[in-house]
């Protein structure tokens, strides 16, 4: 199970609280990605809020981090850190501090 | 007693402001999605329990609430507003090509017949309808890829559809307004569309007779006069009674032209409302004095409205929806504004009352009347 954090702001709008844990299947490696499709599977409501629903593009004022590494700007389809795949360390979603 | 339920809009969430008939004591509500931009927030004539909000950000962009409580709860519809086909350019303010990007939805029009039907205005400039209740949005293409589109321009606030009235007589007429591009009209449920701006005249733009690039802020319509239409232009209070196909001047003795909302009285068609706005970069009301002016002759002659609005130092704007009346004998009229003071009438606007005096920046107001 791969633990992804949230922003406060999507935490109220999926109804959760704390982490948000899913599962990526799949032959390849996990990636950004396969994650956001999973937790956009579980939670639609937050279609469109963390990335463009047809591009995919991350919006611009959201960013993306785990194990102390800025993974904002690298590929969706990059294979994330093993110990985030080992759910050791969350991916987390976060507002840039200038979005509001 | 009928009820009163004021929807209100802020640039950090949503309240719901409710009261007896009487519209003296009034209990506040919210905020409903705290630290978002509520752009709108509207009900259904046809089901006054039937709640839309348009939520949006700058971090998580563009939400659509629905609400089949009147308030209590809600659930996240919709918020897929691609611009179907070819998307084009419009001009961006340098006057150069631009494609069109979608920013937010400004305004929701509820059918008046069917709660599950309801209609976005968006910047940059399209309109979409939904017939689920939010649950699928479809462009109504006709009105972006007018001929005259490639040219529209964007006001100071965006290139943004802001007025959406559904016509309660003419079946399929539609109008629209888009900052800074015109107000249109459509015959046909949407499926194309005339642009209604002649008349107008606008200094920022070099041909006084362009069929388009007029900065119309707001559009109002009486329901028993549907050929009669009462604009709020950057400048100029206007006035048609033809469904929009000629425009004459109605701003009279106002002391500023300038202002963005306008509203209509429930009963008496020639009374008018707008709150006049000094410009073009200041943006509050002139001598530092609040004043909403009332016209009963349905433009031309207007008279102050001071009673219980401060009239010295007072330096807020009151946004192109941020005006309402409510259906009540008398009437109640109903405004908000960038300070966060909702004001309301109970007397048709001869003497008003702060409902609440500290909410953020106040985007819009609407009011329902409840059985």
């Amino acid at each position: 199970m791969i633990r992804v954090v949230l922003p406060a702001h999507l935490k109220t709008l999926a109804g959760v609280t704390g982490e948000v844990r899913v599962e990526v299947a799949g032959p390849g490696p996990a990636t950004q990605r396969l994650v956001l499709d999973a937790v956009e599977a579980r939670y639609p409501m937050l279609l469109g809020t963390i990335r463009d629903r047809h591009s995919g593009k991350r919006r611009a004022f959201v960013r993306f981090y785990a194990c102390e590494e800025d993974l904002s700007n690298c590929s969706p389809d990059t294979p994330l850190p093993e110990r985030v795949v080992a759910g050791q360390e969350p991916f987390i979603v976060l507002g840039a501090m200038a979005g509001g | 007693m009928s009820g009163v339920r004021v929807l209100v809009g802020t640039r950090k969430g949503a309240f719901i402001l409710t009261s007896d008939g009487r519209r003296g004591s009034w209990t506040v509500d919210g905020p409903h999605f705290g630290g978002w931009e509520i752009y709108h927030l509207t009900g259904s004539p046809a089901d006054p329990d039937r709640l839309y909000a348009s939520q949006s950000g700058g971090w998580f962009g563009q939400l659509i609430q629905r609400s089949d409580d009147g308030g209590r709860t809600w659930t996240t519809v919709d918020n897929d507003f691609a611009y179907a086909g070819d998307v084009g350019d419009h001009l961006w303010y340098d006057g150069t090509p631009r494609p069109w990007e979608f920013k937010r939805i400004w305004h929701l029009e509820p059918s008046r017949d069917d709660p599950d039907t309801v209609y976005a205005g968006a910047e940059d400039a399209a309109l979409y309808v939904s017939h689920d209740g939010g649950g699928k949005w479809t462009e109504l293409t006709a009105l972006r890829t007018h001929p005259s589109g490639p040219s529209w321009q964007p006001g100071a606030g965006g290139l943004c559809l802001h007025t959406i009235i559904l016509d309660p007589v003419h079946e399929g007429r539609i109008y629209t307004a888009i900052s800074a591009a015109g107000a249109f009209r459509s015959d046909d449920g949407g499926t194309s569309w005339l642009p209604i701006n002649k008349g107008l005249r606008s200094g920022e733009i070099p041909d006084q007779d362009s069929e388009v690039g007029h900065c119309v802020h707001h559009i109002t319509q009486h329901p028993s006069r549907p050929d009669t239409l009462y604009m709020q232009k950057h400048w100029d209070v206007m006035r048609s009674d033809d469904a929009g196909a000629n425009w004459r001047e109605v701003s009279g003795n106002l002391p500023s032209d300038f202002g963005f909302p306008i509203a209509v009285h429930a009963h008496e068609p020639e009374t008018i409302y707008v709150v006049p706005i000094k410009s073009d970069s200041e943006h509050y009301p002139p001598e530092g004095k609040l004043r909403v002016y009332r016209s009963r002759t349905g433009g031309d002659e207007w008279e102050p409205l001071t009673d219980g609005l401060p009239q010295s130092h007072c330096y807020v704007n009151v946004l192109r929806d941020a005006m309402a009346v409510d259906t009540l004998d008398p009437c109640g009229i109903y405004f908000g504004t960038s300070g966060g003071q909702v004001y309301r009438s109970a007397d048709g606007g001869d003497s008003w009352a702060p409902i609440v005096q500290h909410l953020p920046p106040v985007l819009s107001v609407e009011v329902q009347v409840l059985p």
